[in-house]
């Protein structure tokens, strides 16, 4: 095995143990927390496909914003903190034949896409991926207006927050 | 060039957690071990606890958080244009600016409506 393949599994299985750790938790904040090993562990994905950009807005958005905000509404919400409720209820059958049914069928798409055997092709070593993304989200000829645009729609989510979340006089 | 910066990254992943479990461990061995009621009282900054620890947080901490939530995405859009600031010609970092400017006025608004002010 080659090293990349030895630090593929060990992430994956980091990840997927953390993962099963957030429901098999009895703490919610633990669950939480859980979550965020889970998070890191698609990150150093994202950056073994030498996505780079994905990599870091996967930290920042997932670990750094997500998960916060899950702490925080959990911290916000009385008595959940401590609650230890049974962790499984009667349709624990079927939500495993569900999610089994689901996996299967994704490795069933994945491996009948033409893609998934093809070698891709080999990116250019010279060329920075972020800094190209980064010219091309400015240029007029580019995505400027949707970049302008996003703006926009952060400034809209974030008054429509404060209004909802601080409507008081 | 690429898989270099990334193998920088993870040894930091490896030492990071070494640091404190050191600061912690080091003391386990060496320091000397005389426990008594006192010592082992749960306290915080000093001061005994005051009822339970697992208390519902004030919701002021959430305006901060979904505020921070707002400029963290505007951050992952932020990012690459700062990599790519030095090949930019003057008109696209200024959109850049503009992209800011435009997030200014929410902060402002937010600002304005008293929600960063702790009451």
């Amino acid at each position: 095995m080659t090293p990349v393949q030895i630090l593929f599994i060990l992430v994956a299985a980091v990840t997927l143990g953390a993962a099963l750790m957030v429901v098999n938790a009895r703490n919610l904040v633990h669950a939480a927390l859980w979550l965020i090993v889970s998070f890191g562990g698609v990150a150093v994905f994202y950056a073994m496909l030498n996505a780079g950009f994905l990599a870091v807005a996967q930290v920042v958005i997932y670990i750094g914003a997500i998960a916060i905000l899950m702490i925080f509404a959990i911290m916000m919400t009385r008595n959940v903190a401590g609650d230890s409720s049974p962790r499984f209820n009667s349709s624990q059958i079927i939500g495993l034949v569900l999610a089994l049914a689901l996996f299967a069928g994704l490795v069933w798409m994945t491996l009948s896409w033409s893609g998934a055997t093809t070698t891709p092709m080999p990116l250019d070593s010279r060329a920075d991926p972020i800094s190209q993304l980064g010219s091309a989200l400015v240029s007029p000829d580019g995505y400027v207006l949707a970049f302008e645009l996003a703006s926009i729609l952060l400034l809209g989510a974030l008054v429509g927050a404060l209004m909802i979340a601080w409507d008081r006089k | 060039m690429q898989t270099e910066q990334w193998l920088y990254i993870g040894v930091f992943l490896v030492l990071a957690p070494l640091l404190p479990a050191a600061a912690i461990l080091i003391p386990r061995l060496i320091a000397p071990r005389k426990p008594n009621k006192i010592k082992q009282d749960t306290y915080e900054c000093g001061m005994e606890t005051v009822g339970e620890t697992w208390i519902q947080f004030r919701v002021q901490y959430y305006i901060f958080a979904l505020v921070f939530l707002i400029f963290d995405v505007e951050l992952v859009f932020l990012y690459p244009w700062a990599v790519a600031f030095d090949v930019l010609p003057m008109f696209a970092v200024l959109e850049g600016v503009l992209f800011v400017a435009i997030l200014i006025a929410g902060l402002v608004y937010a600002w304005r409506k008293g929600a960063l002010e702790w009451r």
